[in-house]
């Protein structure tokens, strides 16, 4: 058995239900996460077309990060999921930049390296994953890619020559596909981000990789530290004060 | 925010997307690449020294050699330590190996490592300075043991090589950063220890005989050259992937890190490669000294910059 996603992306509206559902699912904390829906628009107006590409770990069958990690605590599941041990990662990092696809963040939260498991919890009960369930038009497609009379592999099948993986040139045999994708779609070197083109026009660089006040050091930093949690993220009075002051905040 | 320039028909612009992450190795990762290069170097260039001269010519190489690189090896060891968010787990890479990584092969390697030059420090402190810790039994039986020493440091230099390399093995293994997977890695890897570690002694070399000295600049000016070669060809020549070359456009485009590269290229490489190519004719001591100073400055902003700027790249 051999686990694998197809989205198919002429279907995805953008809708990020999805993302909420992982999110939801997985308690992934703010500003992370663990799949994510990224619109992208070509052309210029009147003659705009906007595209929407999910993404999330591609649970490589040559994985990057499962080699890279000191501790294998990154590791292969029986069933092809590339699944993460929290309770063992050291969080040196080093899977972060392994991944070819950016899938991996640190956990604000727990201090470790976390990414999309295919909600291997649930496929363990039998279910399916969130994302699946939540997606409106059906278009996340998860099955057994070994077996040949398994939907995704039928879609694969009745879509040949139009299935695409991220960046084959890694040699990394991703287990995760699109129908329906581009160039500009899959290529993060084909778009450009520019100052001003976002939907928000303020979102920032994460100004930390997992809790700063937490380090080693600051456990010997004599004057103490605030306190950070969800609800620090949430102080949005302070923050919107903020984004006014900033070039180009509302 | 500037509406005022229309976007070409055939360019996408992401309109809606999370933050990226930014730089995740910052300079602690740079800081334990760069002491880690001291520690291994010092070994490597004494070694050098040790077949090309008597021991008589360079009075305190036995004892200072292994003390700097304890101290050295220490720094990167420690900065490893703090820079992991979880670092009371390192000891995983103990009781769960995974033979794979070449973070894993490289802790144990370091430690074996750190363990002999422990040992090698130790005798040579005691020898040197006979009169510490006289009456003490643990320093008496070291001392007795003094020629552990010299069958200690054969394997030590051999160590000392794979220790200098492993970091180009992981970033080789960061297939995320393409700009790190040049082969040009490793021997820019060796060449940093090179260039440090004779940086490093020549600080040390007051006492040291005139030809012992001028090895030392020879090791400086040819491993200086050999890695601004590189440096160079890696920044100017085409050959990489799209990613790479991508990359290189935060150094190429001007900004901090072009203006910091370069600051390193003239400071690590070009003054000190003519600064000892002239003490290899005539010795001047201070210029010599000043070169060290410049190597080991240029050598960080240089790692730092290369560390950071694969890290700014849109993955996904």
């Amino acid at each position: 058995m051999k686990l694998g996603f197809l989205v198919d992306l002429n279907l995805c509206m953008g809708c990020k239900g999805c993302e909420i559902a992982c999110k939801v699912e997985n308690e992934v904390p703010l500003s992370s996460w663990r799949l994510r829906v990224k619109y992208i628009d070509i052309g210029t107006f009147p003659d705009t077309s906007r595209s929407f590409t999910p993404l999330r770990c591609n649970h490589c069958e040559n994985a990057p990060c499962e080699r890279i990690c000191p501790v294998s605590a990154l590791h292969y599941l029986d069933n092809g999921i590339v699944n993460i041990d929290s309770d063992r990662c050291i969080a040196c990092a080093g899977c972060i930049m392994a991944c070819p696809y950016g899938a991996i963040y640190m956990d604000p939260e727990s201090n470790t390296a976390d990414k999309c498991t295919y909600c291997a919890h649930r496929i363990e009960g039998g279910m399916m994953p969130a994302c699946v369930v939540a997606c409106p038009v059906e278009a996340n497609i998860f099955g057994d890619v070994e077996d040949e009379t398994s939907h995704i592999s039928r879609y694969i099948m009745e879509h040949q020559g139009a299935v695409q993986v991220r960046k084959p040139e890694k040699f990394t045999d991703p287990k995760h596909y699109y129908v329906g994708g581009g160039n500009n779609t899959l290529n993060p070197l084909a778009h450009e981000r520019i100052e001003g083109y976002g939907l928000f026009t303020n979102i920032t660089t994460l100004k930390h990789v997992g809790d700063p006040n937490h380090s080693m050091l600051d456990r010997f930093n004599p004057f103490g530290h605030d306190e950070v949690d969800n609800d620090s993220f949430m102080d949005f009075e302070q923050q919107g004060q903020d984004s006014k002051n900033e070039k180009g905040g509302h | 925010m500037d509406h005022g320039t229309a976007i070409e028909a055939t360019k996408a612009v992401v309109t809606l997307d999370v933050a990226l992450p930014g730089i995740i190795w910052g300079w602690m990762i740079t800081l334990n690449m760069w002491a880690k290069s001291i520690g291994t170097g010092v070994i490597l260039v004494g070694a050098f020294l040790l077949y090309r001269h008597k021991k008589d010519e360079m009075p305190n190489l036995r004892w200072m050699m292994p003390l700097i690189s304890f101290i050295a090896l220490n720094v990167f060891l420690f900065f490893t330590l703090i820079d992991l968010h979880q670092p009371l787990r390192m000891i995983n890479i103990f009781i769960h190996p995974h033979w794979s990584s070449a973070i894993t092969v490289g802790a144990w390697m370091a430690t074996i490592f750190t363990g002999m030059i422990t040992l090698m420090m130790l005798i040579s402190l005691l020898d040197a300075f006979p009169d510490c810790r006289r009456h003490c039994d643990v320093a008496k039986k070291v001392r007795a043991k003094s020629d552990l020493y010299e069958k200690i440091f054969p394997f030590a230099v051999v160590l000392a090589v794979p220790v200098t390399l492993y970091t180009a093995v992981i970033m080789a293994e960061s297939s995320a950063r393409e700009l790190w997977q040049a082969p040009t890695e490793l021997v820019q890897m060796l060449m940093a220890a090179f260039m440090v570690g004779s940086a490093i002694l020549i600080l040390i070399s007051d006492k040291w005989s005139a030809e012992a000295r001028k090895d030392l600049a020879l090791v400086l000016a040819i491993s200086v050259f050999f890695s601004f070669l590189m440096y160079m060809g890696e920044y100017f020549f085409s050959f990489k992937s799209a990613e790479a070359e991508v990359t290189l456009t935060y150094v190429h485009a001007g900004g901090a890190y072009n203006i910091q590269f370069w600051i390193a290229m003239v400071l690590g490489f070009i003054a000190p490669f003519f600064i000892a190519m002239g003490s290899l004719k005539e010795e001047n001591r201070t210029m010599m000294k000043f070169a060290a100073v410049t190597t080991l400055i240029g050598l960080y902003l240089a790692k730092d910059v290369w560390l950071k700027i694969p890290q700014l790249l849109p993955l996904s």
